[in-house]
């Protein structure tokens, strides 16, 4: 069947890509820069309502009381919505849908949404929500994760036995006896920090309901496809019925994965209204609905051979899930699951629980799941080379476990370009010569890192491909692909549109793309997981074969020659015979629609049978995997604890690079968000179960003088079953960063650092501790 | 986005206008605006009208009087105070200082006039009026309770801005006018100890300039700040020094230090371990090292801005005498 077709890496037409592989500017670049660019915010309807969201002011409670007449009596107020009005369950995973839209009963966290208001302008609205009188029986709020995990009264979702989110654990090969036999034991405890996305764009999302009964949403989400479903569903509306749109995004690191609160809203309110509703989140509410980075307290053991072989690798997990769901039992999965590449051991356990408190949800956040313990593990295997005497790059290396090789829990690595990679950051680093040898407050670090290039776990089972595309091909030259995937900044529609001018051989400024709009577009399951190039590569790769079989035909039957010598290349059409015969790409598509009627082509992609074969085997298991390393060089200011990471070198297997502009940056992005993980930012609830500091003065992206010197070095190992054999780039790059950081400050300072983020508080401590010749 | 409250824009021409107009119910001068906006929106103040500094005659530019005093005018950006040469030759702790408050694009907007008469800062009161709501307020804004001092009765909100430190060691004054006239006031007699409005000013006066006299022979200065970032934060701690060193030998000296409380401070006892120190010896490396001791035990940062207050005061050594040696150096 087409959509588990492989295609190859080999370029189309001849032996060299005219377009793949080569750098050029994004669909959208020059919109962005200039400023033309449309965002969902500049969306302005004729009549358009604003609305603004009321919040619980109160970590955790029954709502007694929500009394809004006042609201709806104030001049300018055109609807006021709470939990009654929308009460229908949801939550991106379909097994543990435990959100509403507005609260219904009891408020989990402060910033939970509570009603909602549209009004002639947002000015009205927030004077409406003032109007709101809300009154709560307060309960004990969780904002300790142990608490959560061991306390099971008040539940924080009734319907659950007590605050477990979710429990896994799993165990591969014969952990307790390797331990037994092994050498050396590297045991200790490790903290992940919350982190948040930070995306620049805040969500925001505008809905118009025509009187023929069709609900238009427009949305900044990166998966509509989800959006659409969920509206639908909880606005109990046919699906036919729900048209979803995701105009121009300004970023989104999966923050804006989930469906929120406010897409529903604007959708009752413009169908309660009759009139189209917008609403922009602030800065403030873009923290409360969170999804970010979890927190984790991670407790790992390892068990080595004396020439630094790992044998055992023995991990506990506790999540700090936040109030809701989200992709929780995903992440508790990824935590566990995707630790086993690049290398090799043969047990594995890992004993993953996520717990509800009561704090802004957790979720997906760029690495989802995996970039915690693996600054845990790489920091280990640190600890593992310093105990043994051996060189941190040695011990990775001789941990490999190779390319095309199955994994200790059942996953299928194909390609790999690890060892390129450790060799590529040794190099570049000067590592040989600068290891270990660097004066007393300078250092360097490595790290390595595995992460998938999509998985065969939909969300939501079912049979349908996870990618879809559709070419319309038009008379005029040009030809319109339609790609349900979602641009987010990475670059997807780029993509599309390099592959169809590739497979046609035209110039890529004949090809549009139009996507995201779940009227117009087949399904793509959405810009998450890493899955976009592999599996929308794919998919357009189909359609444009299928294209290509009635281009060439139409032009060997008007050349009366073999179908073979026909090519396509560079706007034209070539006779690899008789060079002075050539046609435009205009001419063909004409040929070919005189020949065949009406032109156009469908492609889709699915991932083969993947996964170890139990429960929750799927859930990791991708059709191929990238690989990382990084080598970080720091300097630790003793008298202020500060480390300033100066450089970082990464080496990430992207596979084929089909835009090296784009990997590039993919590759710089992640390693830069790393880095502020290491040692800036921190989503902080305090005691009162109050946001530290929500806004972008308080909460720390770094700045331009924040990070460090980046060299993005690009590994192209060719995928068998990637389109040209391409992998992922966005998310992979990201994870060495922070484990390569700590280790970089070990060589530098001699102390371990084994809880984020390394503040310069906590540095001069453990720098004191040192002194007092406590254990680094 | 968080929404301004409705209010009124006045635009004076001449500094008698703005002063009319300032007179007037509920009215605050508004310069760059980089202060004020951020806490309308948080909704901290309520005004009616802001009077806008920009359009008013003879508010802005540097110029040197007869007797070599730097005059600055009230709305001269920092931008260009950090940038000007005669402020940098005359008062180069001044220029450091306003070349690290907060971001480039702030600088190019924010005034010296805002920045010394910049409103104290917490963490517990920047922050928006949900957030607030949410912690239940405090003394001084909509509050009956000092988060940061529990039971405390008096609020200790952080003077915060990076310029005040530095134009303490260099003496400076403000040219304020009011309706009855002009008048000099010294700094040093600018700030009370009182979080909730640290300013002995009103909010109909206006200040025209900044005025730093003449400096002694061999003046040197510095300040430096600990902030989370390279750029954009706010000082969690900020020092600033001023060693006047005629003939290479200290004459004199001063230390100050802000961000600790709702008034810059000034550590007691400078001049008496440096004086007589000559510039690259031994000795004035031990008297420094003394001056960060005097300066730890003088200085107890709370936890009124973000980062813990026991680090904050671990730095206040470690800037001292590295703001010391930068001066001296
Ligand atoms: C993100 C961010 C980061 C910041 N970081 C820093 C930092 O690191 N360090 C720092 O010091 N500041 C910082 N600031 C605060 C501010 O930008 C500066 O202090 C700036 O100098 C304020 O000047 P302004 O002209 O914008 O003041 P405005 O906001 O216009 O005014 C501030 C106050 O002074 C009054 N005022 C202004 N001019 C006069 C006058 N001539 N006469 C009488 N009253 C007057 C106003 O009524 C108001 O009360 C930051 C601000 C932001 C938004
Ligand atoms: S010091 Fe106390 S009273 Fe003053 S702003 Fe902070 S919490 Fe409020």
């Amino acid at each position: 069947m087409a959509a588990r077709d492989q295609h190859g890496t080999n370029p189309p037409w001849g032996d060299t890509f005219r377009v793949i592989g080569r750098p050029g500017r994004k669909v959208d670049g020059l919109a962005k820069a200039t400023g033309a660019a449309l965002y969902t915010d500049d969306l302005q309807l004729p009549g358009m309502l604003h609305a603004r969201t009321l919040r619980s002011t109160v970590p955790h409670a029954r709502i007694v009381r929500v009394d809004t007449s006042r609201a709806r009596a104030l001049p300018g107020v055109h609807a006021v919505l709470t939990g009654a009005d929308l009460p229908e369950r949801y939550g991106v995973i379909p097994w543990t849908q435990d959100e509403t839209a507005l609260a219904v009963d009891k408020v989990r966290f402060i910033g939970d949404e509570v009603a909602a208001v549209a009004a002639v302008d947002e000015d009205t609205a927030l004077q409406a929500l003032d109007l709101i009188e809300v009154e709560y029986e307060p309960l004990h709020a969780f904002l300790d994760p142990e608490e959560a995990r061991t306390r099971a009264e008040p539940r924080i979702h009734e319907d659950k036995r007590d605050n477990v989110s979710k429990h896994v654990r799993l165990e591969f090969g014969p952990v307790d006896a390797e331990l037994a036999g092994a050498e050396l034991i590297v045991e200790g405890d490790y903290s992940f920090q919350s982190t948040t996305h930070a995306a620049i764009e805040p969500h925001c999302a505008v809905a118009a309901h025509d009187p023929s009964g069709t609900l238009t949403l427009w949305s900044s989400t990166q998966i509509t496809h989800y959006v659409h479903r969920t509206v639908a569903r909880v606005l109990g509306l046919p699906e036919s019925r729900v048209r979803v749109i995701q105009p121009c995004l300004g970023g989104a690191f999966g923050g804006k994965s989930d469906p929120f609160s406010l897409e529903l809203c604007v959708a009752k309110l413009a169908m309660m209204t009759g009139r189209p509703v917008k609403m922009l989140w602030t800065r403030e509410e873009v923290f409360y609905a969170h999804r970010g980075r979890h927190a984790m307290q991670m407790h790992y053991r390892t068990g080595a051979t004396k020439d630094g072989r790992i044998r055992a690798v023995d991990a506990k997990l506790l999540i700090d899930g936040g109030a809701y769901s989200s992709f929780g039992l995903v992440t508790t999965y990824y935590a566990g699951q995707l630790l086993t590449g690049p290398y090799a051991f043969p047990s594995y356990r890992f004993d993953s629980t996520r717990v509800f408190t009561n704090k802004p949800p957790c979720g997906p956040k760029r690495g989802h799941g995996s970039v915690q313990p693996r600054f845990a593990f790489e920091t280990q295997l640190d600890e593992v080379a310093h105990a043994l005497g051996l060189d941190p790059i040695e011990v990775r290396r001789r941990n490999f476990q190779g390319a095309f090789v199955e994994t200790v829990n059942g996953q299928r690595v194909t390609s790999s370009g690890f060892l390129q990679c450790l060799e590529a950051v040794e190099r570049a680093s000067g590592w040989a010569e600068r290891h270990g040898k660097l004066p007393r407050g300078r250092g360097l670090g490595v790290a390595g890192s595995m992460y998938i290039s999509g998985t065969n776990y939909p969300v939501y089972p079912n049979e349908l491909p996870q990618a879809g595309i559709q070419l319309k091909v038009d008379r005029s030259g040009l030809v319109l692909a339609f790609t349900g995937s979602n641009d987010i900044g990475q670059g997807s529609s780029t993509l599309v549109r390099n592959i169809v001018a590739e497979e046609l051989g035209m110039d890529p400024a004949d090809v549009r793309v139009v996507a995201a709009d779940t009227d117009l577009c087949p399904v793509d399951l959405g810009a998450y997981s890493s899955r976009v190039t592999f599996m929308v590569g794919n998919a357009t790769i189909d359609a444009c074969r299928k294209l290509r079989r009635q281009l060439v035909e139409a032009v060997a039957a008007k050349w009366e020659v073999d179908a073979a010598r026909v090519a396509l290349g560079a706007g034209h059409a070539h006779d690899a015979e008789d060079p002075s015969r050539s046609l435009t790409t205009r001419e063909v598509f004409q040929l070919a629609e005189a020949r065949f009627e009406t032109l156009g082509a469908t492609g889709s992609y699915d991932t083969p049978e993947l996964g170890g074969k139990y429960r929750g085997g799927t859930i990791g298991a991708s059709p191929a995997y990238s690989f990382t390393a990084h080598v970080a060089e720091v300097e630790v200011d003793e008298e202020t604890g500060r480390v300033t990471c100066t450089q970082l070198w990464v080496a990430h297997d992207c596979g084929r690079a089909l835009n090296p502009t784009l990997v590039a940056g993919q590759i710089e992005g992640s390693a830069y968000m790393g880095a502020a993980e290491a040692t800036l930012e921190h989503h902080q609830i305090d005691g009162r179960g109050l946001h530290t500091g929500p806004s972008l003065l308080d909460y720390p992206i770094p700045t331009s003088l924040d990070v460090p010197e980046l060299h993005a070095i690009v590994v192209e190992s060719l995928d068998p079953e990637g389109p040209y054999g391409a992998k992922e780039a966005g998310e992979g790059p990201l994870h060495p960063a922070i484990p390569a950081i700590g280790n970089a400050i070990f060589d530098a300072v001699g102390v371990r650092l084994r809880d984020l983020p390394f503040t310069p508080a906590r540095v001069l401590a453990a720098l004191r501790a040192q002194a007092a010749g406590g254990r680094g | 986005m968080l929404r301004l409250p409705q209010l009124q824009v006045a635009r004076p021409r001449t500094v008698e206008e703005a002063l009319a107009l300032l007179g007037g119910e509920g009215a605050l001068p508004f310069a760059g605006g980089t202060d004020l906006l951020p806490n309308l929106k948080h909704r901290l103040l309520a005004p009616q009208t802001l009077v806008s500094l920009a359009g008013v005659e003879g508010l802005s530019g540097v110029s040197v009087d007869p007797g070599g005093a730097l005059v600055i005018g009230a709305t001269t950006r920092l931008h260009e105070v950090a940038e000007h040469p005669e402020v940098r030759a005359r008062a180069p702790a001044l220029a450091m200082a306003a070349g690290l408050v907060a971001s480039p694009q702030i600088r190019r907007m924010g005034t010296l006039g805002g920045n010394v008469l910049l409103d104290t800062r917490c963490r517990y009161v920047n922050q928006s009026a949900f957030w607030r709501k949410s912690l239940g307020h405090c003394l001084k804004k909509d509050g009956a309770v000092c988060h940061v001092v529990p039971g405390g009765q008096k609020c200790v909100a952080a003077a915060s801005n990076d310029t005040a430190p530095a134009l303490l060691t260099l003496g400076a004054s403000l040219t304020v006018a009011t309706a009855a006239g002009t008048r000099e006031v010294p700094l040093e007699s600018l700030w009370k100890p009182d979080g909730v409005y640290n300013r002995r000013l009103a909010p109909n006066e206006l200040v025209t300039a900044i005025r730093v006299p003449a400096q002694a022979a061999g003046h040197r200065g510095a300040y430096l700040k600990l902030r989370p970032r390279e750029s954009f934060d706010f000082p969690l701690l900020g020092v600033a020094v001023r060693v006047d060193a005629a003939g290479g030998v200290v004459q004199s000296a001063d230390v100050v230090v802000v961000a600790l409380q709702a008034v810059p401070r000034r550590v007691t006892g400078a001049s008496d371990e440096l004086a007589g120190k000559a510039l690259g010896t031994q000795e004035l490396e031990a008297a420094i090292v003394a001056v960060g001791a005097r300066a730890h035990q003088q200085c107890r940062p709370l936890p009124n801005v973000p980062g813990d207050p026991d680090y904050r005061r671990e730095m206040v050594p470690v800037f001292v005498r590295r703001a010391l040696r930068a001066a001296a150096g």
